[in-house]
């Protein structure tokens, strides 16, 4: 069981248009009763950042499907780190198996593929705030 | 939990120097509610008293975000730091929310404004002390104007529009007809009328209806005893016409208000509706509680038997809570 309200920014980092798929992820981190904070199409790492100290964020998922997640990944981990955001980065989306562990590497906290269940989203986005929350 | 590890006055501190993650976890913290709530809130009031608190309402979809967006842009022109508490309903079924409206004020990046979204989190009650208790603290830290907007349905939502100082009502073209207009509710609190989407059939229609209805005010008596009328701007959100007038509008009506001395009317009643909510909030929630007493036992047992009514024993059990 949660003891909070978990808030979640849900945004597309970059130039990538194909924003189907967050949309649903929205709609099932609302439907398993989280705060979504949709702030969609082309941001970048210091809107995300902007919004995730405004908004209090408990984690941040991105969805990637141009590619870039190699680059971009990292540049979000390092622009969270560099302003002292201790917040858990999930990352969804086109990922090859073999890019996981350089991402994880690099401070993503979990990768969610297309094949992810609406139940498997839910339980990784819900297990890296605990796992932030304990650390 | 790791937001509230900090200790209050250490956060609050850090936030009137201007670090942004200190307001965002202090507007967590009025969020969740209860005494720490209460504690950031009071030490808000104690600094807060200069910014000039906007609303902005209307229906689902009327372009409040987008105006919005446009206006902390203009207001941030002018050498004002705005923040805006974007009120969006929660799921009455899973208690989920998706606060979506900062993606309407794209391209603030850089900009001295801050934003934040809150869910109505199924209760009314909690909302109705939240929202006054987020405008204290950015009152506190130095934002001004601070502009919430909520979606003009609901009770709350309405009295949160209602006690800002100055309340922006964006309709769109096909809400109804002149009878719509003179509906009592959310068109009477208005202090600034918006006709968005104006490019649309039917808006100068709109515009009409709305004259009428403040035309109607005059035959009433409504307008001298204000000494006010509403303006009405036919405006674009998204090309950005009729933001400027809407800002010119807004300064115009704090002016107002400062002249006639309303402004100081507004500010009581705002803070008469907060202190109301707070004492109906601190019975409700001893209700329960009292009728486990005996006090409770003794009147319920009186309205089994038909002895007294339930307003009767209502009644019979406030007067003794208060009498206490």
């Amino acid at each position: 069981m949660r003891n909070r309200q978990y808030r979640v920014i849900l945004a597309k980092l970059g130039l990538d248009g194909h924003d189907r798929g967050i949309k649903v992820v929205a709609r099932i981190l609302r439907d398993a009763g989280m705060e979504v904070i949709y702030l969609g199409l082309r941001q970048t790492t210091g809107s995300i950042v902007a919004a995730a100290e405004e908004e209090d964020a408990d984690a941040i998922g991105l969805s990637m499907h141009n590619a870039g997640h190699l680059t971009l990944g990292p540049k979000m981990t390092d622009a969270l780190q560099e302003a002292g955001l201790d917040i858990p980065l999930v990352i969804g989306g086109i990922v090859p198996d073999e890019d996981v562990e350089e991402l994880i590497n690099s401070g993503v906290a979990a990768v969610l593929g297309p094949g992810a269940s609406a139940e498997e989203v839910v339980s990784t986005v819900s297990a890296a705030i605990s796992a932030r929350d304990q650390a | 939990m790791n937001s509230s590890q900090e200790p209050i006055p250490q956060l609050f501190k850090s936030a009137l120097s201007g670090e942004r993650r200190s307001l965002g976890k202090l507007l967590t913290i009025i969020e969740r509610g209860g005494e720490t709530a209460d504690t950031v809130a009071g030490l808000a009031h104690q600094k807060a008293g200069s910014a000039h608190v906007v609303g902005v309402t209307g229906a689902p979809g009327s372009g409040k975000s987008t105006l919005t967006g446009r206006l902390i842009d203009l207001f941030s022109k002018t050498g004002y730091k705005t923040a805006v508490l974007a009120v969006d309903p929660s799921s009455p079924l899973t208690g989920g929310a998706i606060l979506g409206d900062r993606i309407r004020m794209d391209d603030l990046a850089g900009e001295d404004c801050f934003i934040r979204s809150m869910a109505t989190r199924g209760h009314s009650g909690g909302l109705a002390l939240a929202v006054p208790a987020a405008i204290q603290i950015f009152d506190a830290v130095g934002y001004n104007p601070v502009i919430i907007e909520t979606v003009g349905v609901g009770q709350v939502e309405v009295d949160v529009a209602g006690t800002a100082d100055t309340t922006v009502v964006v309709v769109t073209p096909g809400m109804g007809d002149a009878v719509q207009a003179n509906k009592a509710g959310l068109l009477e609190v208005a202090d600034i009328f918006v006709v968005n989407k104006a490019d649309r059939p039917g808006a100068n229609d709109a515009r009409r209806d709305l004259e009428l209805m403040l035309d109607l005010g005059h035959v009433s008596g409504l307008e001298e005893k204000t000494g006010y009328r509403p303006p009405i701007i036919m405006a674009n959100s998204l090309e950005g016409t009729g933001s400027e007038e809407t800002l010119k509008a807004i300064k115009g009506h704090a002016e107002h208000l400062k002249k006639s001395g309303s402004i100081k009317i507004r500010q009581k009643q705002r803070i008469l509706m907060e202190i109301q909510n707070r004492i109906e909030i601190l019975i409700g929630s001893n209700a329960k509680e009292v009728l486990e007493t005996d006090l409770g036992i003794a009147n319920i047992e009186a309205v089994l038997n038909r002895v007294i009514s339930p307003a009767e024993a209502a009644k019979l059990i406030v007067n003794s809570i208060l009498n206490d």
